[in-house]
């Protein structure tokens, strides 16, 4: 119900709570993920750049949005994605899903995300407190199984 | 013909240009396009397989046969969230 690629600013996970809230919401979740000071392969980090391609992105994000509704239940949900560069503490990725009831909030914002990291064409490249930076691929392997 | 074509994240970062535009025979498809410009930047090679291709906006399968002054998008594993 709100997508959104950002160039610059941090993420409001409140306007996308506000985005999503309605008098049927029983139940709202949300995730968010920061840029960690670690590499997932132990190395100390300086920040990550993000680039996107902006029109299939948010194309991409409103299938996984109507998706994770008509899978769970029906339920609102919004994305943000930050582009550029961001430093240790800052959100790349921000996720709200309200639904009547919690168990469909919970499993919709997983499926967000866990989707988002697969389909969505987004590249991260990590910087390094030593060495040349790296592009970093988001590895099948670690995303659970299809339900 | 000519295409141009658009590569994203360490596909632009190997060719060095955020645009560039080749030229290939009639009736190229997409995969052949792609293929080319691998074989022009070896390091390209272990992107060959993973990279998703896209024509003028929407995502297309290799065997897609491109037009004269279509636009080759080359989107390599994605790395978001």
């Amino acid at each position: 119900m709100r997508y959104e690629i950002v160039e610059a600013g941090a993420l409001d996970l409140a306007v996308l709570i506000a985005a999503v809230r309605d008098r049927g919401a029983g139940g709202l979740v949300t995730f968010v993920g920061y840029v960690r000071e670690t590499s997932d392969d132990d190395r100390a980090v300086t920040g990550l750049s993000y680039e996107a391609h902006r029109e299939l992105a948010l194309a991409e994000m409103r299938t996984i949005g109507a998706e994770a509704s008509t899978r769970f239940g029906p339920a609102r949900v919004a994305i943000a994605h930050r582009v550029g560069e961001l430093t240790i503490g800052e959100a790349a990725v921000a996720i709200a899903v309200a639904a009547a009831h919690r168990g469909v909030a919970f499993d919709a914002c997983e499926y967000a995300i866990d989707e988002l990291k697969r389909r969505v064409p987004i590249w991260k490249k990590e910087h390094y407190v030593a060495g040349d930076p790296a592009w970093r691929e988001n590895v099948k392997e670690k995303f659970r199984a299809e339900p | 013909m000519n295409v141009r074509v658009v590569p994203f994240a360490r596909i632009r970062e190997i060719v060095g240009s955020a645009e560039l535009t080749r030229a290939a025979a009639e009736g190229a498809t997409a995969g052949e396009v792609w293929g080319g410009l691998a074989r022009e930047f070896p390091a390209l090679a272990d992107l060959l397989a993973s990279t998703r291709l896209v024509r003028n906006g929407a995502f297309v399968r290799p065997e897609t046969a491109l037009c004269d002054g279509d636009e080759l998008g080359l989107l390599p594993p994605y790395g978001g969230g």
